[in-house]
């Protein structure tokens, strides 16, 4: 089962614009290797998106889900 | 001020004879009251559009100065403006473009105290502001006043925009910003426009955006933004939406009612005022002779004045997260000029190493370096 993540803002900086992800079942075991793959992501304040949709609790992934990481922009 | 006027039919005549607009919904605009807070990269398009558009009342409220540097982006003033309020200067910017309509100007920042008396004279606001401290305070007024807030940000080349509070058929439950990010982040993990820079475009076309989403909003035209947030990349031109969803754990932590909207130190929350990472200079200059410490100087190579009565590493900020392994030491002080990108340094820092290095940042910078103590120093 394969995963897209796409990222934005300074999250970039960190994982890169967009990464593939194999063998995952959902939402927290997502978030889980990608803060073992990239430490920094562990001190950052994120929202995730699954197939354009905000994800509130841990959600089960399919097969070529999109999940989106957004940080908060505050600049005007 | 009535559409009988000739003059006032003829200036709004292009957006009337649209087949879903008409006079009808031209007079709805002219009988609102809108309320743009924040007068800046993104306020000055809003208003700009707001105004031409014919929205009876515009309110304006910004406690900043205009500078050279915001010039790029926020197209309403001119070297002229430099050093004047952002509110009063946009306010006799936009009375030449349309005196029909009217403005009121707030040279002031929001604040616990007079949030509740501005916004409660509008029909919807509008948040361009450039800080998370105003952002989480003006949502949670916007909740507990029932009114609709259009939401906009910007760093670098990106944007956001959205609607938040906006009741219709659809959204009896309306979400909020803190449904979006239920924390604010920790003080320096997000960079501002004046640290992290911004192509001026950015602001001005999510600006616009905002000004679209308002005009929907009164007029009840289209359909908003309300409920999904929009995602714009100005280098490949890419658009994102999600749909936001209410997330009850991140409503407990908002103030239920006015009295305690009163009580709430905005500042605080947004981690202003106390980043646990300053230090003044007498801590500093203990940690140096203490040892075990890596200063790192964090501005662009070769900006005056130099930190030249101790040992310093030069890793200008945006090249600080590749090069990580240069730093060895247990201990990590952050410098630069004014201490502001020092202390997005420490952050980034913070964020990499975790518990295993102390992060300082040296409050004030070298700007504030009494030049008796860098002879204590030497």
């Amino acid at each position: 089962m394969q995963v897209r993540v796409i990222l934005f803002g300074q999250l970039t900086e960190i994982l890169g614009q967009e990464l593939v992800l194999d063998h995952l079942e959902d939402t927290d075991g997502l978030k889980a290797e990608l803060i073992s793959r990239y430490p920094a992501l562990g001190a950052m304040t994120f929202v995730m998106a699954l197939d354009n949709r905000t994800v509130t609790g841990n959600t089960r992934l399919s097969n070529n889900s999109t999940v989106a990481l957004l940080p908060p922009f505050s600049g005007g | 001020m009535t559409m009988n006027e000739a003059n006032t039919y003829d200036r709004y005549q292009r957006q009337i004879i649209l087949p879903d607009f008409g006079v009808g919904r031209q007079q709805k605009l002219m009988r609102a009251k809108v309320l743009v807070i924040g007068a800046g990269g993104l306020g000055c398009p809003v208003l700009q559009y707001l105004a031409a558009a014919g929205i009876g009342t515009i309110g304006i409220a910004d406690d900043d100065l205009v500078s050279l540097s915001n010039l790029h982006r926020q197209v309403l003033f001119t070297v002229h403006d430099i050093g004047l309020n952002k509110a009063e200067r946009a306010l006799a910017v936009l009375e030449q473009l349309n005196p029909e309509i009217q403005y009121i100007a707030y040279p002031k920042r929001l604040t616990v105290e007079n949030a509740f008396e501005i916004i409660g004279d509008y029909d919807m606001v509008v948040d361009g502001t450039d800080n998370f401290s105003s952002r989480y305070l003006i949502n949670d007024a916007c909740v507990l006043m029932k009114k609709p807030l259009v939401f906009g940000a910007v760093s670098r080349f990106e944007g956001q925009v959205t609607v938040f509070n906006y009741r219709d058929d659809a959204h009896d439950e309306p979400v909020n910003y803190r449904d979006l990010f239920p924390s604010p982040p920790r003080a320096g993990e997000i960079s501002n426009c004046a640290e992290a820079g911004v192509l001026g475009v950015v602001p001005g076309i999510l600006g616009v955006m905002m000004a679209n989403e308002v005009i929907k909003g009164i007029t009840g035209m289209g359909t908003l933004l309300n409920g999904r947030l929009l995602t714009y990349n100005a280098c490949n031109n890419q658009v994102y939406e999600l749909a936001l969803q209410v997330n009850r754990d991140a409503r407990v932590s908002m103030p239920a009612d006015k009295k305690e909207f009163m009580e709430m130190d905005y500042d605080c929350l947004c981690g202003v005022g106390d980043k646990g990472f300053e230090i003044d200079y007498k801590t500093f200059s203990e940690l140096v002779r203490a040892g075990d410490i890596a200063v790192i100087d964090v501005r662009e190579a070769g900006e005056v004045p130099a930190f030249d009565k101790f040992d310093v590493v030069n890793i200008p900020l945006h090249q600080l997260s590749r090069e990580l392994s240069q730093i060895q030491a247990g201990i990590v002080v952050t410098v630069c000029q004014s201490g502001q990108r020092s202390l997005v340094a420490a952050g980034e820092l913070a964020s990499a190493f975790g518990n295993s290095k102390k992060i300082y940042s040296l409050k004030g910078g070298v700007l504030q370096w009494p030049l008796l103590h860098k002879k204590e120093l030497s």
